[in-house]
């Protein structure tokens, strides 16, 4: 999300941007370390097993969960699978266009796929059904439907949470066929839940929860991704410049702090 | 003696005949987009953005003396029971090219030469009448965007299920039912600007169905109005 494909900053703007950042200030009003607004809806979506709704400031997401029963993968024949597919619609944004996913919109699914996975969100072992053969696969998809900024907290925000309210039918296996009681339906295995957390580099400071205007100007993005206990399960960085460690670990504390007030919207 | 008098004329879901299912129309909902409209209608989920009047980049496709729509018509992965493969399908296509064709006729194009509107239609969830849900919406989300027009397409689908010539089919009736006609019109003149029908009706049959839908699309242009009006005042 580094240099927007069209979005061209006239020098004044940037100027501004850099010069309030470096007064600890922001042009929205927050501070370096505040959050905008959030607000998450859930099974907003009734066909869809789980479902949420995300808005950071002016940034709004809905995310579907749904289940489908498939065949593992040949090297986890024991586990579930968990599939993560984003959309940039060209409605969230004038530089968005219709097509097949670009590589901003590649970048968001995968960093926001291996947060989930790796902090193990989801027990994939619980969604065996016959090993080898059959096995729950959960799709997450990830609707943009308002683009200004910050997408990846937002994503991984709005998965988890509708992770967290999806609900599968049963499924037993009697002579070897699957049967699925549609009457009894019961939510996921979830093991954690694991948050991320975005900062983007502004003349020197980082600022957490960059506003698109703030992405537009910003030299390098840093996201990292935690889980409840504070353990660190994923990472990228966006941008051309580059970052320090002391940076990086200072980053990593405050991520520590800002990923106890998001998981404050999951309970 | 007990006497149960049924009501045959009831619909599955409890509707009329020529009732629609609930609607809700809400202008101006999304923060990029130059316009933008959410609408429900049952359990159909429809948001709409317009882009534009904006610079057509496809210099073979512009029009030298006015704007064109391009219409997206897209349905969410989890607006349906069994997860939809992301991206277009035939069917999409197709409601892609007859939405943009419906709406033409209510924008002042020539306005606006060499440019193009674009509007995006996503059902986020679908539940039988999307395609009527996506125009009505659409001209809602174009009138919000500040578009000079002639009137709100609106557009609104009667049919046949169980026998019986119904206004605004239900997902069920839709696949079940014997026939499907969805119509969009210009409410101000009454001149229709889609048709599409699938299924069988004798001409009197038709003729009944046609009236229904116009009937329909009449009322659903009042919250179509009352959507606008909410937006920006009297």
């Amino acid at each position: 999300m580094v240099n927007n494909m069209n979005s061209i900053v006239p020098e004044i703007t940037r100027r501004s941007i850099i010069n309030l950042i470096n007064n600890e200030e922001r042009a929205d009003g927050r501070s370096l370390n505040e959050y905008r607004e959030i607000s998450l809806e859930n099974g907003v979506i009734e066909k869809s097993e789980g479902s949420a709704r995300v808005k950071i400031g002016n940034t709004q997401l809905l995310i579907g969960a749904k289940p489908q029963i498939a065949e593992p993968f040949p090297d986890t024949p024991t586990m579930g699978v968990l599939m993560t597919n984003s959309e940039l619609l060209p409605m969230a944004s004038p530089t968005f266009e219709p097509g097949p996913p670009d590589e901003r919109s590649v970048e968001l699914a995968r960093v926001v796929d291996r947060c989930i996975r790796q902090g193990e969100v989801v027990d994939l072992e619980k969604l065996c059904i016959i090993e080898g053969e059959k096995v729950w696969m959960i799709f997450l998809d990830i609707h943009v439907l308002d683009y200004d900024g910050n997408l990846m907290d937002a994503a991984v925000l709005g998965c988890v949470a509708a992770l967290m309210n999806a609900k599968i039918p049963n499924a037993s296996v009697v002579d070897n066929e699957i049967i699925l009681d549609q009457e009894k339906m019961s939510p996921l295995p979830i093991n954690e839940k694991a948050l991320m957390c975005t900062f983007a580099k502004i003349g020197g400071k980082f600022v957490v929860d960059p506003s698109l205007l703030e992405e537009d100007v910003m030299d390098t993005r840093i996201s990292i991704g935690m889980r409840e206990d504070g353990s660190i399960c994923a990472m990228q960085k966006g941008g051309t410049e580059p970052i320090t460690k002391d940076e990086l670990m200072n980053l990593i504390n405050i991520a520590r702090e800002k990923t106890g007030e998001l998981l404050k919207y999951l309970e | 003696m007990i006497i149960i008098i049924i009501n045959n004329n009831k619909r599955a879901d409890g509707r009329d005949f020529n009732e629609l299912r609930p609607l809700k129309i809400e202008a101006g909902v999304l923060e990029r987009a130059d316009g933008s409209a959410y609408l429900e209608l049952g359990g159909n989920k429809v948001l709409v953005a317009v882009y534009g009047p904006r610079e057509f980049y496809i210099r073979r496709m512009q029009r030298p003396d006015r704007a064109i729509i391009r219409c997206r018509y897209n349905m969410a992965p989890f607006s349906v029971e069994d997860r939809k493969r992301p991206g277009p399908d035939r069917r999409s296509v197709e409601i892609s090219k007859i939405t943009s064709e419906a709406l033409k006729p209510a924008v002042f194009l020539e306005k606006f030469p060499r440019s193009t509107i674009d509007v995006f239609i996503e059902i986020l969830q679908a539940e039988g009448g999307t395609r009527c849900a996506g125009i009505t919406a659409a001209s809602v989300a174009l009138a919000d965007a500040g578009l000079p027009m002639k009137d709100l397409i609106v557009s609104c689908a009667a049919g046949k299920a169980n026998g019986q010539v119904v206004l605004d089919l239900s997902e069920i009736e839709d696949k079940e039912g014997e026939a499907d006609l969805p119509v969009a019109i210009m409410p101000r003149t009454g001149e229709i600007t889609l048709l599409q029908m699938d299924g069988h009706l004798t001409p009197e049959e038709f003729e009944k169905a046609l009236d229904l839908a116009i009937e329909g699309c009449n009322k659903i242009n009042q919250k179509q109005k009352e959507a606008i009006k909410k937006r920006y005042g009297e």
